[in-house]
């Protein structure tokens, strides 16, 4: 009978080659590969790349398979896989400028140098179940037209900068050592390299309802989309002993200005200010949320009062991360009977001195009127 | 999932899994920790192969200090059967190769989670603590910037108030496990999620005590023969949990008791928490009184009443 706490060994070996099989699913039915996942399940791969902070499209597509799709246990085993890694060092800035672009659109000019290009997006699609793919119907071969590389594509804020209408790019002193919140410990109040990193990896829905809280009124700051594209950037890396750059490849990152009124204070003129956000793969959701959000928490040094959910730093930082929500969270499944043993101990006890003070009322209440009936 | 042994474990990571800079990095917080007992150092807690609030925090420090010659015990809930103890024990098993046993007194290193057990330790253990918060003013002030100065400045007033109000409430102090510690006579404390019962068994104890809490990135420490005091009030002293009766299976009183639903019509038996502790005193001849069939014990005592 008293079985509850022994062969935990047996259950948790045979509890993994169940899900082992359950993922596998039907035999019957081809099991996915991972070029399929990487190829046609992109925006999951992306959001894998980008919240488990490693930019690898088969590693990205393992942990979707190995995870039957659910992207936060992907997530967590591509940090896990992460965490392992050795460090080389750090790359030198990607320049987004110099984005070899495959989607650029402005919401804040009808038309401006370089053009707005709509790319690969689901914008303006109507929502309609498309019954053809699921009668697996190839699509026809699309047309290929011609592309001008040497196009330079300018930043918005950087034009908008050249009017001084918007805030410039902060300056960094070329010595100024990045913060790496995967090194160090965070700690409050946190510059914004640390905040964006976190915000970064930081979990999609969470940011998402954050950055709507801004604008229906919670710490709004009017935003405007000034920018978000999205395509190929070369990552360069410093090699102390060539004592110049190369290059270590391209990677594909979704970039969102954010562009936001901003009426002055004691510290800076009236101007428009920027929230950012960047993400590897394809990301606009994400990456629009975090410019929101970067934005929203920026008040702090813009001379704004803090007063709604999305300005607060240390509730935003902290509980951004999805790995350890989820972790936190799912722990309850543990074990807790020893707590909950002393719980019951304590509410048993209190329960009958509640009793008991019941009966000594209800004897206080009754007494007179029984002795004046007699 | 296949079973892996240490040798082909070896090829591909670390000894204890975690880098020699990382364990570096740990080891100097917990001597940090260890300096200044019961103060929470801040340390750059990893991504660890089972999720946060799942023991990272304890699996780290027991990483950073375990060799080769180590024996290690890992328990949950004080018993090395639970799943997560289970668990835990496997990996060190398959990341280290190092023995694994269940007798707390032929452990170097014990990691617990809500217990301690209820042997003494001596002076060549040392307990690791599994902690999921482990800032002790945490539910009164849910701000880390705040909660800091508080520890800075002694300022723990809050706390008291807090007991004060169960008090003046409930007629006494509400708080049941993770009950808050002085250590050393300067650092409020939280103990981890242990039942108020332990709280004692810090005080003085021999072994060495180290706290990792994984998620929130804090190691704390209480080094041996260090001063834990449970907090209270003159008039209304602390107390530990009373047990009305021995355990059904070894007989033993003063030690923790889980409690064993038998039935749907209320049949229940208490039996130690610490499950070593029980199957050794039942193997030295103690022999509690459900001992030998649970069931028809208690329905014959049923009866009886």
């Amino acid at each position: 009978m008293y079985v509850a706490v022994k062969g935990g060994e047996k259950a948790i070996r045979n509890a993994h080659k169940l899900m082992e099989r359950d993922r596998r699913g039907d035999r019957s039915v081809p099991a996915l590969e991972l070029k399929q996942i990487a190829e046609q399940l992109y925006l999951s791969v992306s959001r894998v790349m980008s919240e488990g902070s490693l930019y690898d499209v088969e590693l990205a597509a393992l942990a979707i398979k190995q995870s039957r799709g659910d992207l936060i246990e992907a997530i967590f085993l591509l940090r896990a896989y992460r965490t392992t890694l050795p460090r080389f060092g750090y790359s030198e800035p990607i320049d987004t400028a110099a984005m070899l672009v495959r989607r650029r659109i402005s919401a804040t000019y009808k038309d401006l140098p370089g053009g707005q290009l709509l790319g690969p997006t689901y914008d303006y699609t109507h929502r309609l179940l498309n019954f053809k793919l699921a009668a697996d119907g190839e699509l026809p071969e699309s047309v290929q037209a011609e592309y001008d590389a040497a196009e330079e594509i300018p930043r918005v804020t950087d034009l908008l900068n050249a009017e001084g209408m918007m805030e410039p790019d902060p300056q960094v002193p070329s010595d100024a050592v990045v913060g790496d919140l995967t090194r160090e410990p965070m700690e409050f109040p946190a510059d914004r390299d640390i905040r964006l990193q976190n915000l970064a990896r930081g979990d999609e829905g969470f940011l998402l309802a954050l950055g709507y809280s801004t604008q229906r009124g919670f710490g709004g700051s009017h935003p405007f989309a000034g920018e978000i594209r999205f395509g190929e950037v070369d990552v360069d890396f410093f090699v102390e002993e060539l004592g110049f750059s190369v290059p270590l490849g391209r990677m594909s990152v979704t970039e969102c200005q954010m562009i936001n009124q901003f009426q002055g204070s004691t510290v800076a003129p009236p101007q428009f200010t920027r929230g950012y956000g960047l993400a590897p793969g394809q990301a606009e959701r994400k990456v629009m949320s975090m410019a929101l959000v970067d934005r929203a928490l920026r008040c702090r040094e813009l001379g704004e009062e803090a007063v709604a959910p999305a300005q607060d730093e240390e509730f935003v930082l902290s509980h951004s991360d999805n790995v350890q929500a989820t972790g936190f969270v799912e722990h309850l499944k543990l074990p807790h009977y020893v707590d909950f043993q002393a719980e019951l101990e304590l509410v048993r006890r209190m329960r009958k001195d509640w009793q008991a003070r019941q009966e000594v009322e209800a004897a206080q209440a009754n007494g007179p009127v029984e002795e004046a009936a007699q | 999932m296949t079973e892996q042994t240490y040798d082909n474990f070896a090829d591909h990571y670390n000894f204890a899994y975690l880098d020699e800079q990382t364990k570096r990095m740990i080891r100097r917080a917990i001597l940090k920790a260890i300096a200044v007992p019961g103060y929470q150092v801040p340390f750059a807690s990893r991504e660890m192969p089972m999720p946060y609030g799942w023991g990272t925090g304890g699996v780290q420090v027991t990483a950073a200090i375990i060799g080769a010659n180590d024996v290690l015990k890992m328990i949950d809930q004080g018993s090395d059967d639970t799943t997560n103890a289970v668990a835990l024990r496997g990996f060190f098993v398959k990341t280290t190769g190092v023995e694994a046993t269940t007798k707390t007194s032929e452990a170097t290193i014990i990691q617990t989670r809500h217990r301690i057990p209820e042997e003494p330790l001596k002076a060549n253990q040392t307990l690791v603590y599994q902690v999921p918060i482990p800032e002790p003013l945490r539910k009164l002030e849910p701000r880390e910037t705040e909660t800091r100065k508080m520890h800075a400045l002694e300022e723990y007033g809050l706390m008291h108030v807090k007991l004060y109000e169960d008090i003046a409430k409930y007629g006494e102090i509400a708080t049941t496990y993770a009950y808050p510690v002085l250590v050393n006579d300067r650092y409020v404390m939280d103990p981890s999620p242990i039942p108020k019962f332990d709280n004692p068994k810090m005080h003085e104890m021999e072994a060495l005590q180290l706290f990792g809490a994984g998620r929130e990135k804090r190691i704390y420490a209480v080094p041996p023969h260090t001063k834990v005091e449970s907090l209270d009030f003159e008039d209304y002293p602390f107390e530990i949990q009373k047990f009305e009766e021995p355990c059904a299976l070894c007989g033993a009183e003063n030690v923790y008791l889980d409690e064993v639903i038998l039935d749907d019509k209320g049949a229940r038996m208490f039996v130690c928490s610490d499950s070593d502790f029980c199957e050794d005193r039942r193997e030295n001849g103690h022999v509690g009184h459900m001992a030998a069939n649970p069931i028809t014990e208690s329905e014959n005592r049923g009866a009886d009443a």
